[in-house]
């Protein structure tokens, strides 16, 4: 892009229509429910921004997260990297292998310097000096340590880089319950081990595809982090449960509930409570935004939330004292009584 | 001699490594590493095994379902627990779907860049482009206008000089061939099929909630089918959904997927003589009968087996439960075994961490030493290809009508002979061409669900194992599934209503796995070896061949812990 031009004037070139790119300002704006001045701010502040560069760096992970951001519907992955951002590193998409893809990533870090988003899937093995996951010959700690340095915002994506995830969840068998000192990118933050940047946290395994869009349109706009919670995710859309959120919720309050998966209450759309929904523990918008296009979400489709975008949710049925579980995570042990 | 690394290997999913020693430009040696390492399995000791699905399917997030189809049948499997045969269907509709989804997107998202230019899609014609596509299929992105748009598109990226994931691409390297008309109509492509995975992921959704990771049960299909209106997924609309989307996905393989690799693959025949790998292949098999059910092996639409040694006269019948059929070594893994250098059975598998790799930042990995977290896993000794080409050749040699017409048909018009299949191109067309096969498939599945929902059959969920008070003290089970990358299993061992062993044995450590005892290579190591690379600075010709495997590492690297002992022993060299 040259030195001069507007991020209006760049996408227009490139044929993108001055009224889709107001229609993704208008759905972002809505999203962080920003009034119409805010919007039009908002589309003023994208025209004038230039294309930022993002490094997103995969480690204990297994591109859920990736995959679920290709299937945001607005804006989309072909919009986002042609468009919007300059995806500069990105093992699953890049064009570049081995050196010439290091070489990349090194470019952008450096002509970005103090300025590129670092966005963050997986989580960080730091057991046994980091050989649990290696790149080019580097342990992730190192890699991620030296990326968080140059980053003007650092988006954890996934309930892996948020907080440990899957790899983090306990491990009976083995003598400590986290096998591989797995770590979320905000908690090396908090020890030490990397340098403090402003941190997002995009939970979900994976997320809602829009919610890592959007979060990532909003930096774009507005060139600092959404409000917060407490556990550093955008109240838009983490601000509620999913239980609140839910499309069953007036059969909870009128004490109709599912027993089996295709019972006349399945049938019925009941509430699945009875059935293990995780749906009042658990804050995310699935209910609201839906999945796929809007297609549906796990407790339309007949099967409880899992509580995925919550910290431990895989260990929820794990003792106090740690010794074992005590049943299931995400079922009853016993038949619902009717 | 001299040695190439890439590190990392992109555009797979996962983690991965390779080392090829050359000598004057040729391959004589190739190493195949994994480098990530969770520990998964281990994860999954103690826990209730209605939950290990939703662990498992985490093994993977491209392949998202396979693990989780694997996981439920194989406690299905140790409980004896029937599912009804609308919930068989479901499955097989979901299953069919990620076969779809995941080899369109890995043709044109993860692979095509081995093959199309897009730098020089700069310099196409777009109304010659329009011819070319006019003359491929009945496709209607088809004007001189529309390529006129995408040109422009692609002109103004590149001009912005921010080249962002196509930067330091091997862009005007020799082995591009094709003509820039065929580089800017696989460049569109490239951007459609990322609108049309997004609307082919919507029948994930409708039967599983969400996608990535839908949602499964043990016992059946979490999904109530005919709902009530807007109350479910599954009621009229949502079911009339599902056939608009397998129309969809049938029109996208019909006129883009299969056409496009028909004419790319015109441009480099020459790559239907490298590449083949270790010439063995294997298949557990997929897509059961619903109404014989998941344990009626026999009556499978992809049917299970192995052939040896190109000789596809002779189907080798395969015994997941057999000690002495399927087993892992980790001589070149950073692993040990309490009784040495052995090969074990999964149901009596151990893994024990052992890295004794080189510090990081290292810059090498020693080839006569353990290299990788991925073991190697053989079928009575043997190293085995896994995955689309293993798939159509096992249908291509049982007799099945529609894939010998196909392959026939395929191989004919790029005037190649059936040898021509044993090697990277053949590996990226049977891809292709098994895609058109299940899509067909689909609509049939589609069929025959409405049909029982017509005869007044809704069941989706069998209750009457679903707690843990019905079942046996102790149980074991192995659930088989057939991964878009082949052939997978996971095997569970069930004490007091709780996991007591679980393994996994996945498609690519049986293609990317290291060298055995023996010394015999991985179908990865094996393809490479022999390749010419013409500028070893720019290997693009290793990045064809490994991505014509569909590398997934994620699945590949597992960890194995069945007797409760402490097991982390990890020293760095």
């Amino acid at each position: 892009m040259p030195h001069d031009e507007t991020f209006i004037d760049f996408l227009m070139r490139r044929g993108v229509s001055r009224r889709s790119f107001l229609t993704y300002c208008t759905a972002t704006a809505a999203t962080f429910g920003l009034s119409a001045e805010a919007e039009i701010g908002m589309a003023a502040g994208l025209a004038a921004a230039p294309r930022p560069s993002i490094i997103w760096l995969s480690f204990q992970e297994c591109t859920g997260c990736t995959e679920s951001l290709t299937r945001s519907g607005a804006p989309t992955i072909e919009a986002l990297i042609l468009d919007h951002l300059s995806l500069d590193y990105h093992h699953t998409l890049q064009a570049a292998s081995g050196e010439a893809a290091e070489q990349a990533r090194r470019n952008a870090m450096e002509a970005n310097y103090g300025r590129y988003v670092l966005v963050v899937d997986g989580s960080v093995p730091t057991a046994d000096g980091g050989v649990w996951s290696t790149i080019a010959g580097t342990t992730n700690l190192a890699m991620l340590a030296e990326a968080v340095r140059g980053a003007a915002l650092v988006i954890a994506v996934g309930t892996c880089a948020a907080f440990g995830g899957v790899p983090a969840a306990a491990a009976i068998a083995a003598p400590n319950l986290n096998q591989s000192g797995a770590r979320g990118v905000a908690e090396l933050m908090e020890t030490g081990d990397i340098e403090t940047r402003p941190i997002v946290n995009v939970s979900g395994c994976p997320p809602v595809p829009e919610v890592i869009s959007g979060t990532i349109a909003y930096f774009l706009v507005n060139g600092a982090s959404p409000p917060l919670d407490a556990s550093r995710r955008p109240i838009a859309y983490y601000g509620k449960t999913v239980h609140e959120r839910c499309t069953r919720l007036p059969s909870y309050k009128a004490g109709r509930f599912a027993l089996a998966f295709d019972d006349a209450g399945a049938r019925n759309g009941y509430c699945l409570l009875q059935l293990g929904c995780k749906g009042p523990l658990t804050y995310n918008v699935c209910p609201t935004q839906r999945w796929n296009l809007g297609t549906s979400f796990p407790m339309h489709s007949g099967h409880g939330c899992l509580g995925c975008s919550e910290a431990d949710f895989w260990d929820r049925a794990l003792a106090a004292d740690a010794s074992g579980f005590i049943g299931s995570a995400f079922y009853p042990d016993f038949p619902p009584q009717t | 001699m001299s040695t190439v690394v890439i590190d990392p290997v992109t555009r797979i999913e996962g983690h991965l490594r390779i080392e090829a020693e050359t000598e004057n430009g040729v391959i004589t040696r190739a190493m195949s590493s994994g480098t990530m390492l969770r520990g998964i399995e281990n994860i999954m000791i103690g826990r209730d095994p209605r939950d290990a699905w939703a662990i498992a399917q985490r093994i993977c997030g491209v392949c998202t379902l396979v693990h989780g189809i694997a996981s439920v049948r194989a406690v299905e499997n140790a409980l004896a627990y029937p599912i009804p045969p609308n919930a068989e269907l479901i499955r097989n509709l979901m299953i069919g779907a990620q076969f779809v989804h995941d080899h369109v997107m890995h043709f044109y998202h993860l692979h095509a860049l081995d093959w199309v230019d897009v730098v020089s899609a700069l310099s196409a014609d777009p109304a010659a482009t329009a011819n070319l596509q006019q003359c491929l299929s009945p496709w209607p992105n088809n004007s001189t206008a529309y390529f006129a748009d995408v040109k422009q598109r692609l002109s103004g990226f590149v001009g912005s000089g921010q080249l962002g994931i196509f930067a330091n691409g091997y862009w005007g390297h020799p082995e591009y061939k094709l003509p820039p008309e065929l580089n800017l109509l696989a460049f569109a492509h490239y951007l459609e099929a990322l609108d049309w995975q997004r609307k082919a992921s919507r029948l994930h959704a409708l039967f599983g909630g969400k996608n990535p990771h839908p949602n499964f049960i043990v016992g059946g299909a979490p999904v109530a089918l005919d709902g009530q209106p807007g109350k479910t997924a599954l009621d009229a609309s949502g079911q009339a959904l599902v056939e608009a989307v397998i129309k969809e996905m049938q029109a996208f393989v019909d006129q883009v997927y299969v056409p496009d690799t028909l004419a790319i693959a015109r441009y480099y025949k020459d790559w239907s003589r490298r590449g083949e790998g270790v010439g063995n292949f294997m298949t557990y098999g997929e897509f059961p009968d619903p109404f014989a059910g998941t344990d009626d092996t026999s009556r499978l639409f992809v049917p299970r087996g192995v052939i040896l040694g190109r000789d596809l006269s002779t189907i080798h019948p395969v015994d997941l439960d057999d000690p002495n059929e399927v087993q892992e070594g980790v001589s070149h893994s950073w692993y040990q075994y309490a009784a040495g250098p052995v090969s074990l059975h999964p149901y009596a598998g151990e893994t024990r961490p052992n890295y004794t790799g080189p510090q990081p930042p290292y810059a090498n990995l020693e080839m006569d030493q353990a290299y990788s977290w991925l073991k190697s896993p053989r079928w009575k000794g043997l190293p085995m290809e896994v995955g689309p080409l293993a798939r159509v050749l096992m249908l291509y040699a049982t007799g099945h009508a529609a894939t010998q017409t196909l392959v026939d048909g395929a191989l004919a018009e790029l005037k190649l002979p059936i040898t021509a299949l044993y090697s990277t191109l053949g590996r990226v067309a049977a891809r292709t061409l098994e895609t058109k096969l299940i899509a067909d498939q689909m609509l049939v599945w589609y069929g025959q669900l409405m049909g029982n929902l017509k005869s007044g059959d809704r069941s989706t969920h069998n209750d009457a194992l679903f707690y843990p008070g019905s079942w046996p003290t102790s149980a074991q089970g192995v659930g088989y599934t057939e991964a878009p990358r082949g052939a997978l299993a996971h095997w569970i061992v069930i004490q007091d209503g709780r996991i007591a062993n679980y393994q996994a044995v996945v498609p690519s450590t049986w293609n990317a796995g290291p060298r055995d005892a023996l010394g015999q290579e991985g179908p990865y190591e094996a393809a490479l070896r022999g390749h010419t690379l013409l500028d070893p600075a720019q290997p693009i010709e290793i990045l064809r061949t490994i991505h014509s495997f569909d590398p997934c590492l994620a699945c590949a690297v597992h960890l194995v812990d069945p007797d409760g002992e402490s097991l982390m022993r990890i020293t760095v060299a």
